[in-house]
Protein backbone atom coordinates (compact mmCIF):
# COMPACT_ATOMS: atom_id res chain seq x y z
CA UNK A 1 0.00 0.00 0.00
CA UNK A 2 1.60 3.29 -1.07
CA UNK A 3 1.15 6.61 1.67
CA UNK A 4 -1.81 8.00 0.14
CA UNK A 5 -3.74 4.82 0.55
CA UNK A 6 -2.04 4.49 4.04
CA UNK A 7 -3.45 7.82 4.53
CA UNK A 8 -7.34 6.94 3.39
CA UNK A 9 -7.08 4.00 5.25
CA UNK A 10 -6.44 5.68 8.68
CA UNK A 11 -9.22 8.47 8.31
CA UNK A 12 -11.62 5.28 7.54
CA UNK A 13 -10.84 2.88 9.36
CA UNK A 14 -8.04 4.33 12.19
CA UNK A 15 -5.83 1.76 10.87
CA UNK A 16 -2.22 2.04 11.02
CA UNK A 17 -1.83 -1.26 9.59
CA UNK A 18 -4.10 -4.57 8.41
CA UNK A 19 -6.32 -4.82 10.92
CA UNK A 20 -6.31 -7.97 13.63
CA UNK A 21 -9.43 -10.44 12.95
CA UNK A 22 -11.15 -11.40 9.52
CA UNK A 23 -10.38 -8.41 6.76
CA UNK A 24 -10.50 -7.62 3.68
CA UNK A 25 -9.11 -4.28 1.73
CA UNK A 26 -10.12 -3.23 -1.64
CA UNK A 27 -7.82 -0.82 -3.53
CA UNK A 28 -8.31 0.72 -6.53
CA UNK A 29 -10.72 -2.42 -8.04
CA UNK A 30 -8.45 -5.07 -6.77
CA UNK A 31 -8.02 -7.02 -3.47
CA UNK A 32 -4.86 -5.92 -1.49
CA UNK A 33 -4.73 -8.62 1.42
CA UNK A 34 -7.79 -10.44 2.96
CA UNK A 35 -7.93 -12.53 5.99
CA UNK A 36 -10.32 -14.74 7.42
CA UNK A 37 -10.83 -16.47 11.00
CA UNK A 38 -12.56 -19.88 12.55
CA UNK A 39 -15.98 -17.90 12.56
CA UNK A 40 -15.56 -15.27 9.92
CA UNK A 41 -15.84 -16.75 6.31
CA UNK A 42 -14.92 -14.01 3.23
CA UNK A 43 -16.04 -15.27 -0.07
CA UNK A 44 -15.47 -13.48 -3.45
CA UNK A 45 -18.92 -13.26 -5.63
CA UNK A 46 -18.75 -14.90 -8.78
CA UNK A 47 -21.27 -12.93 -10.74
CA UNK A 48 -20.36 -9.95 -9.79
CA UNK A 49 -18.24 -7.17 -8.27
CA UNK A 50 -18.26 -7.91 -3.84
CA UNK A 51 -18.09 -10.18 -1.39
CA UNK A 52 -20.16 -12.26 1.22
CA UNK A 53 -19.39 -12.06 4.81
CA UNK A 54 -20.41 -15.43 6.30
CA UNK A 55 -20.25 -15.07 10.29
CA UNK A 56 -21.05 -17.94 12.27
CA UNK A 57 -24.20 -18.41 14.74
CA UNK A 58 -23.15 -17.46 18.32
CA UNK A 59 -19.68 -15.82 16.76
CA UNK A 60 -18.80 -13.23 20.07
CA UNK A 61 -16.53 -10.22 19.87
CA UNK A 62 -14.64 -10.55 16.41
CA UNK A 63 -14.52 -7.56 14.19
CA UNK A 64 -14.75 -7.16 10.47
CA UNK A 65 -12.87 -4.41 8.76
CA UNK A 66 -13.87 -4.29 4.75
CA UNK A 67 -12.26 -1.11 3.88
CA UNK A 68 -12.54 0.38 0.32
CA UNK A 69 -9.77 2.74 -1.20
CA UNK A 70 -9.58 4.46 -4.39
CA UNK A 71 -6.42 7.04 -5.58
CA UNK A 72 -6.38 6.65 -8.84
CA UNK A 73 -7.97 9.25 -10.34
CA UNK A 74 -10.56 8.13 -13.09
CA UNK A 75 -11.92 5.29 -11.43
CA UNK A 76 -15.93 4.39 -10.85
CA UNK A 77 -16.80 1.11 -9.36
CA UNK A 78 -19.88 -0.72 -8.07
CA UNK A 79 -19.37 -3.07 -5.17
CA UNK A 80 -22.07 -5.30 -3.65
CA UNK A 81 -21.58 -6.78 -0.27
CA UNK A 82 -23.53 -8.64 1.31
CA UNK A 83 -23.57 -9.81 5.45
CA UNK A 84 -24.84 -13.15 6.79
CA UNK A 85 -24.80 -13.16 10.09
CA UNK A 86 -25.96 -16.26 12.38
CA UNK A 87 -28.28 -16.22 15.15
CA UNK A 88 -26.85 -14.65 18.45
CA UNK A 89 -23.59 -13.31 17.32
CA UNK A 90 -22.01 -10.40 18.44
CA UNK A 91 -19.69 -8.45 16.29
CA UNK A 92 -18.56 -5.03 14.99
CA UNK A 93 -18.01 -4.57 11.32
CA UNK A 94 -15.90 -1.66 10.05
CA UNK A 95 -16.41 -0.63 6.57
CA UNK A 96 -16.07 2.49 4.81
CA UNK A 97 -14.76 4.29 1.79
CA UNK A 98 -11.62 6.71 1.20
CA UNK A 99 -11.14 8.44 -2.40
CA UNK A 100 -8.27 10.60 -3.16
CA UNK A 101 -8.92 12.25 -6.24
CA UNK A 102 -5.56 14.00 -7.81
CA UNK A 103 -6.13 13.74 -10.82
CA UNK A 104 -8.73 15.23 -13.60
CA UNK A 105 -11.61 12.36 -13.74
CA UNK A 106 -14.41 11.70 -11.87
CA UNK A 107 -13.60 8.93 -9.01
CA UNK A 108 -16.97 7.13 -8.32
CA UNK A 109 -17.78 4.36 -5.76
CA UNK A 110 -21.24 2.72 -5.13
CA UNK A 111 -21.66 0.20 -3.06
CA UNK A 112 -25.18 -1.72 -1.48
CA UNK A 113 -24.25 -3.87 1.43
CA UNK A 114 -26.93 -6.02 2.39
CA UNK A 115 -27.06 -7.28 6.08
CA UNK A 116 -29.25 -10.14 6.70
CA UNK A 117 -29.18 -10.61 10.51
CA UNK A 118 -30.27 -13.36 12.28
CA UNK A 119 -32.17 -14.08 15.36
CA UNK A 120 -30.99 -12.74 18.42
CA UNK A 121 -27.37 -11.07 16.69
CA UNK A 122 -25.82 -7.93 17.48
CA UNK A 123 -24.08 -5.72 15.36
CA UNK A 124 -22.27 -2.83 15.46
CA UNK A 125 -21.46 -1.62 12.04
CA UNK A 126 -19.33 1.62 11.07
CA UNK A 127 -19.35 3.27 8.24
CA UNK A 128 -16.99 6.19 7.20
CA UNK A 129 -16.90 8.10 4.03
CA UNK A 130 -13.47 10.52 3.31
CA UNK A 131 -12.51 12.28 0.48
CA UNK A 132 -8.81 14.04 -0.20
CA UNK A 133 -7.18 15.05 -3.32
CA UNK A 134 -6.80 18.49 -5.04
CA UNK A 135 -7.84 17.18 -8.76
CA UNK A 136 -10.70 18.68 -10.83
CA UNK A 137 -12.29 15.68 -11.05
CA UNK A 138 -14.91 14.85 -8.45
CA UNK A 139 -14.89 12.60 -5.83
CA UNK A 140 -18.52 10.37 -5.78
CA UNK A 141 -19.76 8.05 -3.43
CA UNK A 142 -23.51 6.32 -3.31
CA UNK A 143 -23.63 3.84 -0.33
CA UNK A 144 -26.71 1.86 -0.17
CA UNK A 145 -27.36 0.11 3.20
CA UNK A 146 -30.15 -2.48 3.34
CA UNK A 147 -30.76 -4.07 6.36
CA UNK A 148 -33.12 -7.30 7.46
CA UNK A 149 -33.32 -7.68 11.12
CA UNK A 150 -34.76 -11.24 12.54
CA UNK A 151 -36.47 -11.42 15.83
CA UNK A 152 -34.66 -9.70 18.44
CA UNK A 153 -31.91 -8.66 16.55
CA UNK A 154 -30.27 -5.93 17.00
CA UNK A 155 -28.44 -3.19 14.79
CA UNK A 156 -26.29 -0.20 15.35
CA UNK A 157 -25.07 2.31 13.05
CA UNK A 158 -22.68 4.69 12.62
CA UNK A 159 -22.28 6.44 9.32
CA UNK A 160 -19.99 9.65 9.12
CA UNK A 161 -18.86 12.06 5.99
CA UNK A 162 -16.90 14.94 7.39
CA UNK A 163 -14.83 15.36 4.21
CA UNK A 164 -13.70 15.94 0.63
CA UNK A 165 -16.98 13.70 -0.71
CA UNK A 166 -18.50 16.02 -3.66
CA UNK A 167 -21.58 14.40 -4.17
CA UNK A 168 -23.55 11.48 -2.55
CA UNK A 169 -26.41 9.59 -2.25
CA UNK A 170 -27.00 7.59 0.82
CA UNK A 171 -29.90 5.36 1.05
CA UNK A 172 -30.59 2.94 3.79
CA UNK A 173 -33.33 0.70 4.25
CA UNK A 174 -34.83 -1.82 6.89
CA UNK A 175 -37.18 -4.11 7.99
CA UNK A 176 -37.62 -5.54 11.06
CA UNK A 177 -38.79 -8.38 12.73
CA UNK A 178 -40.54 -8.76 16.41
CA UNK A 179 -38.59 -7.04 19.15
CA UNK A 180 -35.49 -5.92 16.85
CA UNK A 181 -33.72 -2.82 17.05
CA UNK A 182 -32.37 -0.36 14.91
CA UNK A 183 -30.30 2.63 16.10
CA UNK A 184 -29.23 5.06 12.83
CA UNK A 185 -26.32 7.79 14.19
CA UNK A 186 -25.28 9.65 10.80
CA UNK A 187 -22.66 12.41 10.86
CA UNK A 188 -22.29 14.50 7.93
CA UNK A 189 -20.70 17.88 6.96
CA UNK A 190 -20.64 19.13 3.43
CA UNK A 191 -18.50 22.29 2.26
CA UNK A 192 -17.68 23.94 -1.04
CA UNK A 193 -20.25 23.19 -3.25
CA UNK A 194 -20.78 19.48 -2.37
CA UNK A 195 -24.24 17.95 -1.99
CA UNK A 196 -25.39 15.22 0.20
CA UNK A 197 -28.68 13.85 0.09
CA UNK A 198 -29.46 11.10 2.83
CA UNK A 199 -32.92 9.05 2.45
CA UNK A 200 -34.02 6.55 5.70
CA UNK A 201 -36.78 4.58 4.83
CA UNK A 202 -37.35 1.60 7.62
CA UNK A 203 -40.18 -0.82 8.23
CA UNK A 204 -41.33 -1.79 11.56
CA UNK A 205 -43.38 -5.34 10.73
CA UNK A 206 -42.83 -7.19 14.22
CA UNK A 207 -44.53 -6.57 17.57
CA UNK A 208 -42.29 -4.60 19.71
CA UNK A 209 -39.15 -3.65 17.30
CA UNK A 210 -37.87 -0.05 17.30
CA UNK A 211 -36.10 2.11 15.33
CA UNK A 212 -34.07 5.42 16.11
CA UNK A 213 -32.70 7.51 13.51
CA UNK A 214 -30.06 10.49 14.39
CA UNK A 215 -28.80 12.55 11.97
CA UNK A 216 -26.69 15.03 12.48
CA UNK A 217 -25.13 17.60 10.18
CA UNK A 218 -23.09 20.77 9.27
CA UNK A 219 -23.16 22.23 5.94
CA UNK A 220 -20.95 25.18 4.91
CA UNK A 221 -20.01 27.49 2.05
CA UNK A 222 -22.55 27.26 -0.65
CA UNK A 223 -23.12 23.12 0.00
CA UNK A 224 -26.77 21.52 -0.33
CA UNK A 225 -28.07 18.91 1.92
CA UNK A 226 -31.18 16.72 1.89
CA UNK A 227 -31.96 14.47 4.17
CA UNK A 228 -35.62 12.24 3.84
CA UNK A 229 -36.55 9.35 6.27
CA UNK A 230 -39.60 7.26 6.51
CA UNK A 231 -40.75 4.90 9.39
CA UNK A 232 -43.35 2.82 9.08
CA UNK A 233 -45.18 1.57 11.69
CA UNK A 234 -47.07 -1.79 11.16
CA UNK A 235 -46.81 -3.56 14.23
CA UNK A 236 -46.52 -2.97 17.85
CA UNK A 237 -43.67 -0.70 17.68
CA UNK A 238 -41.68 2.39 18.37
CA UNK A 239 -39.70 4.61 16.13
CA UNK A 240 -38.13 7.92 16.10
CA UNK A 241 -36.16 9.73 13.90
CA UNK A 242 -33.99 13.40 14.50
CA UNK A 243 -32.48 15.31 12.22
CA UNK A 244 -30.78 18.17 13.37
CA UNK A 245 -29.07 20.86 10.96
CA UNK A 246 -26.57 23.57 11.50
CA UNK A 247 -26.63 26.04 8.36
CA UNK A 248 -23.82 28.39 7.90
CA UNK A 249 -22.97 30.49 5.29
CA UNK A 250 -24.92 30.14 1.59
CA UNK A 251 -25.74 26.64 2.13
CA UNK A 252 -29.21 24.97 1.52
CA UNK A 253 -30.39 22.08 3.90
CA UNK A 254 -34.15 20.88 3.35
CA UNK A 255 -35.24 18.00 5.54
CA UNK A 256 -38.67 16.24 4.64
CA UNK A 257 -39.37 13.67 7.57
CA UNK A 258 -42.15 10.88 7.48
CA UNK A 259 -43.84 8.63 9.55
CA UNK A 260 -46.80 6.14 8.63
CA UNK A 261 -48.47 4.72 11.01
CA UNK A 262 -50.91 1.17 9.84
CA UNK A 263 -51.34 -0.16 13.69
CA UNK A 264 -53.30 1.97 16.37
CA UNK A 265 -50.38 1.02 18.90
CA UNK A 266 -47.23 2.20 16.57
CA UNK A 267 -45.31 5.22 18.79
CA UNK A 268 -43.93 7.63 15.73
CA UNK A 269 -42.11 10.41 16.61
CA UNK A 270 -40.14 12.83 14.28
CA UNK A 271 -37.72 15.95 15.56
CA UNK A 272 -36.46 17.94 13.17
CA UNK A 273 -34.38 21.48 13.38
CA UNK A 274 -32.66 23.31 10.88
CA UNK A 275 -30.25 26.81 12.18
CA UNK A 276 -27.59 28.91 12.53
CA UNK A 277 -25.22 28.28 15.58
CA UNK A 278 -26.52 30.20 18.18
CA UNK A 279 -25.07 33.60 19.09
CA UNK A 280 -24.91 33.00 22.41
CA UNK A 281 -22.55 30.01 22.14
CA UNK A 282 -20.49 31.93 20.20
CA UNK A 283 -20.33 34.55 22.98
CA UNK A 284 -20.24 32.35 25.58
CA UNK A 285 -16.69 30.81 24.11
CA UNK A 286 -15.58 34.22 23.31
CA UNK A 287 -15.42 35.25 27.00
CA UNK A 288 -13.74 32.39 27.38
CA UNK A 289 -11.06 33.64 25.52
CA UNK A 290 -11.78 31.98 22.11
CA UNK A 291 -11.95 34.02 18.56
CA UNK A 292 -14.96 33.73 16.43
CA UNK A 293 -13.43 31.05 14.66
CA UNK A 294 -11.98 29.08 17.27
CA UNK A 295 -15.51 29.09 18.94
CA UNK A 296 -17.16 27.74 16.04
CA UNK A 297 -14.85 25.48 15.49
CA UNK A 298 -15.39 24.09 18.80
CA UNK A 299 -19.04 24.00 18.58
CA UNK A 300 -19.51 22.05 14.97
CA UNK A 301 -16.69 19.31 16.14
CA UNK A 302 -18.48 19.04 19.72
CA UNK A 303 -21.88 18.54 17.83
CA UNK A 304 -20.35 16.34 15.26
CA UNK A 305 -18.89 14.33 18.26
CA UNK B 1 -8.38 48.26 38.91
CA UNK B 2 -11.92 48.25 36.70
CA UNK B 3 -12.75 52.58 36.06
CA UNK B 4 -16.07 53.19 33.89
CA UNK B 5 -15.98 56.75 32.67
CA UNK B 6 -18.72 58.50 31.48
CA UNK B 7 -20.50 55.68 30.60
CA UNK B 8 -24.04 56.24 28.52
CA UNK B 9 -25.78 53.69 26.14
CA UNK B 10 -28.57 54.42 23.90
CA UNK B 11 -31.16 52.19 22.43
CA UNK B 12 -33.61 52.87 20.12
CA UNK B 13 -37.07 51.69 20.73
CA UNK B 14 -40.69 52.32 18.39
CA UNK B 15 -40.85 55.57 20.83
CA UNK B 16 -37.74 56.62 19.96
CA UNK B 17 -34.33 57.03 21.92
CA UNK B 18 -34.10 55.16 24.97
CA UNK B 19 -31.23 55.92 27.30
CA UNK B 20 -30.13 52.55 29.31
CA UNK B 21 -26.95 53.97 31.38
CA UNK B 22 -26.89 57.58 31.98
CA UNK B 23 -23.11 58.39 32.49
CA UNK B 24 -22.33 56.29 35.01
CA UNK B 25 -19.01 56.64 36.66
CA UNK B 26 -17.57 53.55 38.76
CA UNK B 27 -14.38 52.53 40.47
CA UNK B 28 -14.10 49.28 41.51
CA UNK B 29 -10.59 48.33 43.72
CA UNK B 30 -12.38 46.10 46.30
CA UNK B 31 -12.16 42.57 46.07
CA UNK B 32 -16.02 41.81 46.06
CA UNK B 33 -18.34 43.94 45.00
CA UNK B 34 -22.41 43.57 44.29
CA UNK B 35 -23.88 45.80 42.35
CA UNK B 36 -28.23 45.58 42.81
CA UNK B 37 -31.29 47.39 42.15
CA UNK B 38 -34.54 47.00 40.92
CA UNK B 39 -34.91 45.16 37.26
CA UNK B 40 -34.21 46.90 34.15
CA UNK B 41 -32.38 49.23 35.90
CA UNK B 42 -29.52 48.29 33.53
CA UNK B 43 -27.33 45.97 35.88
CA UNK B 44 -26.87 43.14 33.36
CA UNK B 45 -26.32 45.82 30.32
CA UNK B 46 -23.39 47.08 32.38
CA UNK B 47 -21.75 43.42 33.04
CA UNK B 48 -22.39 42.93 29.55
CA UNK B 49 -20.67 46.15 28.81
CA UNK B 50 -17.49 45.27 31.11
CA UNK B 51 -17.26 41.61 29.37
CA UNK B 52 -17.06 43.54 25.72
CA UNK B 53 -20.88 42.25 24.40
CA UNK B 54 -21.95 45.49 24.61
CA UNK B 55 -20.55 48.65 23.43
CA UNK B 56 -21.23 51.86 24.95
CA UNK B 57 -22.60 54.44 22.75
CA UNK B 58 -19.60 57.03 24.68
CA UNK B 59 -17.68 57.06 27.46
CA UNK B 60 -14.69 54.78 28.64
CA UNK B 61 -13.48 51.43 29.84
CA UNK B 62 -10.49 50.94 31.63
CA UNK B 63 -8.63 47.83 32.89
CA UNK B 64 -5.68 48.48 35.13
CA UNK B 65 -5.88 51.81 34.00
CA UNK B 66 -5.50 50.47 30.02
CA UNK B 67 -8.48 51.70 27.68
CA UNK B 68 -10.28 48.63 26.77
CA UNK B 69 -13.62 50.16 25.21
CA UNK B 70 -12.64 49.67 21.97
CA UNK B 71 -11.57 45.52 22.15
CA UNK B 72 -13.93 42.69 21.25
CA UNK B 73 -15.18 40.17 23.82
CA UNK B 74 -11.93 37.41 23.41
CA UNK B 75 -9.41 40.25 23.82
CA UNK B 76 -10.87 41.29 27.38
CA UNK B 77 -11.27 37.75 27.99
CA UNK B 78 -7.50 37.27 27.95
CA UNK B 79 -6.74 40.21 29.28
CA UNK B 80 -8.24 39.23 32.69
CA UNK B 81 -12.11 39.70 32.52
CA UNK B 82 -14.49 36.24 32.60
CA UNK B 83 -17.78 36.74 32.67
CA UNK B 84 -20.49 34.28 34.10
CA UNK B 85 -23.70 34.77 32.59
CA UNK B 86 -27.48 34.82 33.57
CA UNK B 87 -28.89 32.19 31.57
CA UNK B 88 -26.59 29.16 30.86
CA UNK B 89 -25.88 28.67 27.23
CA UNK B 90 -26.73 25.01 25.93
CA UNK B 91 -24.48 23.47 23.94
CA UNK B 92 -25.16 20.34 21.98
CA UNK B 93 -22.37 17.74 22.03
CA UNK B 94 -20.03 19.85 24.42
CA UNK B 95 -19.67 18.35 27.52
CA UNK B 96 -18.88 19.42 31.19
CA UNK B 97 -15.18 18.22 30.63
CA UNK B 98 -14.58 20.31 26.91
CA UNK B 99 -15.99 23.45 28.58
CA UNK B 100 -14.08 23.34 31.76
CA UNK B 101 -10.75 22.39 29.45
CA UNK B 102 -11.74 25.50 27.12
CA UNK B 103 -12.25 27.93 30.15
CA UNK B 104 -9.08 26.79 31.82
CA UNK B 105 -7.30 26.70 28.30
CA UNK B 106 -5.28 23.50 28.78
CA UNK B 107 -5.99 20.07 28.28
CA UNK B 108 -7.39 18.99 31.77
CA UNK B 109 -7.58 15.92 33.26
CA UNK B 110 -10.81 14.22 34.53
CA UNK B 111 -8.97 14.89 38.08
CA UNK B 112 -8.66 18.50 37.36
CA UNK B 113 -11.96 18.84 36.17
CA UNK B 114 -13.16 17.46 38.90
CA UNK B 115 -11.26 19.37 41.42
CA UNK B 116 -12.93 22.20 39.96
CA UNK B 117 -16.56 20.52 39.88
CA UNK B 118 -16.21 19.84 43.93
CA UNK B 119 -15.73 23.45 44.37
CA UNK B 120 -19.10 24.17 43.44
CA UNK B 121 -20.40 21.40 44.94
CA UNK B 122 -21.01 19.52 42.29
CA UNK B 123 -20.58 15.06 42.52
CA UNK B 124 -17.79 15.45 39.99
CA UNK B 125 -17.87 12.00 38.50
CA UNK B 126 -21.53 12.11 37.52
CA UNK B 127 -20.73 15.22 35.23
CA UNK B 128 -17.52 15.56 33.38
CA UNK B 129 -18.76 13.63 30.46
CA UNK B 130 -22.18 14.95 30.49
CA UNK B 131 -23.27 17.19 27.44
CA UNK B 132 -24.18 20.96 28.38
CA UNK B 133 -27.94 20.47 27.59
CA UNK B 134 -31.32 20.71 29.05
CA UNK B 135 -31.08 17.06 30.56
CA UNK B 136 -29.18 18.98 33.58
CA UNK B 137 -30.72 21.22 35.76
CA UNK B 138 -30.80 24.68 36.31
CA UNK B 139 -29.03 24.96 39.49
CA UNK B 140 -26.40 22.68 38.03
CA UNK B 141 -26.09 24.40 35.33
CA UNK B 142 -25.71 27.25 37.11
CA UNK B 143 -22.76 25.66 39.30
CA UNK B 144 -20.94 24.29 35.72
CA UNK B 145 -21.21 28.44 34.54
CA UNK B 146 -19.08 29.44 38.15
CA UNK B 147 -16.75 26.20 37.45
CA UNK B 148 -15.73 27.64 34.26
CA UNK B 149 -15.19 30.88 35.95
CA UNK B 150 -13.05 29.48 38.44
CA UNK B 151 -10.73 27.38 36.00
CA UNK B 152 -10.10 30.16 34.27
CA UNK B 153 -8.85 32.40 37.51
CA UNK B 154 -9.05 35.70 36.44
CA UNK B 155 -8.49 39.15 38.03
CA UNK B 156 -11.83 40.30 37.04
CA UNK B 157 -14.62 37.44 37.22
CA UNK B 158 -18.01 39.16 36.91
CA UNK B 159 -21.64 37.21 37.91
CA UNK B 160 -24.78 38.29 36.70
CA UNK B 161 -27.68 37.06 38.65
CA UNK B 162 -26.16 33.55 39.88
CA UNK B 163 -29.31 32.75 41.87
CA UNK B 164 -31.62 33.40 39.24
CA UNK B 165 -33.17 30.56 37.98
CA UNK B 166 -32.33 27.91 40.64
CA UNK B 167 -34.26 26.81 43.54
CA UNK B 168 -33.98 27.64 47.52
CA UNK B 169 -32.25 24.55 48.28
CA UNK B 170 -29.31 25.09 45.32
CA UNK B 171 -29.17 29.03 46.11
CA UNK B 172 -28.48 28.40 50.45
CA UNK B 173 -25.20 25.81 49.05
CA UNK B 174 -24.09 28.69 46.03
CA UNK B 175 -23.98 31.00 48.78
CA UNK B 176 -21.09 29.20 50.47
CA UNK B 177 -19.34 28.62 47.03
CA UNK B 178 -19.49 32.23 46.95
CA UNK B 179 -18.61 33.33 50.45
CA UNK B 180 -15.41 30.26 49.37
CA UNK B 181 -14.30 32.17 46.31
CA UNK B 182 -14.39 35.65 47.94
CA UNK B 183 -11.60 34.01 50.61
CA UNK B 184 -9.63 31.76 47.69
CA UNK B 185 -9.87 33.95 45.02
CA UNK B 186 -6.90 36.52 44.47
CA UNK B 187 -8.82 38.72 41.97
CA UNK B 188 -11.90 41.15 42.21
CA UNK B 189 -15.18 39.38 41.91
CA UNK B 190 -18.31 41.50 40.32
CA UNK B 191 -21.45 39.80 41.11
CA UNK B 192 -24.99 41.33 40.31
CA UNK B 193 -27.75 39.85 42.79
CA UNK B 194 -31.11 40.96 44.40
CA UNK B 195 -30.04 38.24 47.12
CA UNK B 196 -29.75 39.82 50.86
CA UNK B 197 -27.51 37.27 51.51
CA UNK B 198 -25.10 37.81 49.09
CA UNK B 199 -24.93 41.54 49.18
CA UNK B 200 -24.17 40.74 53.23
CA UNK B 201 -20.80 39.24 51.94
CA UNK B 202 -19.79 42.17 49.56
CA UNK B 203 -17.35 44.55 50.56
CA UNK B 204 -18.79 47.19 48.42
CA UNK B 205 -22.68 47.36 47.10
CA UNK B 206 -23.42 49.71 44.46
CA UNK B 207 -26.97 50.52 43.79
CA UNK B 208 -27.93 51.47 40.17
CA UNK B 209 -31.70 52.22 39.37
CA UNK B 210 -33.21 53.55 35.83
CA UNK B 211 -29.62 53.57 34.64
CA UNK B 212 -27.82 55.21 37.07
CA UNK B 213 -25.93 54.95 40.01
CA UNK B 214 -28.18 55.37 43.20
CA UNK B 215 -25.81 55.12 45.78
CA UNK B 216 -22.45 53.02 46.36
CA UNK B 217 -20.94 52.62 49.33
CA UNK B 218 -19.50 49.75 51.68
CA UNK B 219 -22.04 47.08 52.63
CA UNK B 220 -22.04 48.53 56.23
CA UNK B 221 -23.47 51.91 54.71
CA UNK B 222 -25.63 50.83 52.10
CA UNK B 223 -27.23 47.64 53.03
CA UNK B 224 -29.63 48.97 56.18
CA UNK B 225 -30.88 51.97 54.20
CA UNK B 226 -31.96 48.88 50.84
CA UNK B 227 -33.21 46.54 53.20
CA UNK B 228 -35.75 49.44 54.59
CA UNK B 229 -36.59 50.36 51.43
CA UNK B 230 -38.42 47.30 50.16
CA UNK B 231 -42.07 47.22 49.37
CA UNK B 232 -42.46 44.76 51.62
CA UNK B 233 -41.10 46.32 54.67
CA UNK B 234 -43.39 49.12 53.82
CA UNK B 235 -46.36 47.25 54.01
CA UNK B 236 -45.67 46.01 57.25
CA UNK B 237 -45.08 49.34 58.46
CA UNK B 238 -47.54 51.04 57.39
CA UNK B 239 -50.14 48.08 58.99
CA UNK B 240 -48.73 48.44 62.24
Amino acid sequence: MDLIQKNLLEQIADLHEVPEGAYNIRANGESAGSNTTANIDIVKKEDKDGIDIIIKAGTKNESVHIPVLLSQSGIQEMVYNDFYIGENADVTIVAGCGIHNGGANDSKHDGIHTFYIGKNAKVKYVERHYGSGDGNGERIMNPETVIHLEEGAVLEMETTQIKGIDSTNRITRGDLAAGATLEVREKLMTHGKQYARTDFSVDLNGDGCSANIISRSVAKDESRQEFFSNINGNSVCSGHSECDAIIMDKAVVAASPQLTAANIDASLIHEAAIGKIAGEQLIKLMTLGLTEAEAEEQIINGFLK
Amino acid sequence: MLELKNICYEVETEKGKKEILKNVNLKIDEHFVAITGPNGGGKSTLAKMIAGIIQPTSGQILLDGEDITNLGITERANKGISFAFQQPVHFKGLTVKDLISIAAGKKMSVTDVCDILSEVGLCARNYVNREINNSLSGGELKRIEIAMILARSTKLSIFDEPEAGIDLWSFTSLIKVFEKMRDDINGTILIISHQEKILEIADKIVVIAAGEIENEGKKEDILPSLLYKTTSCQNLTDKQ
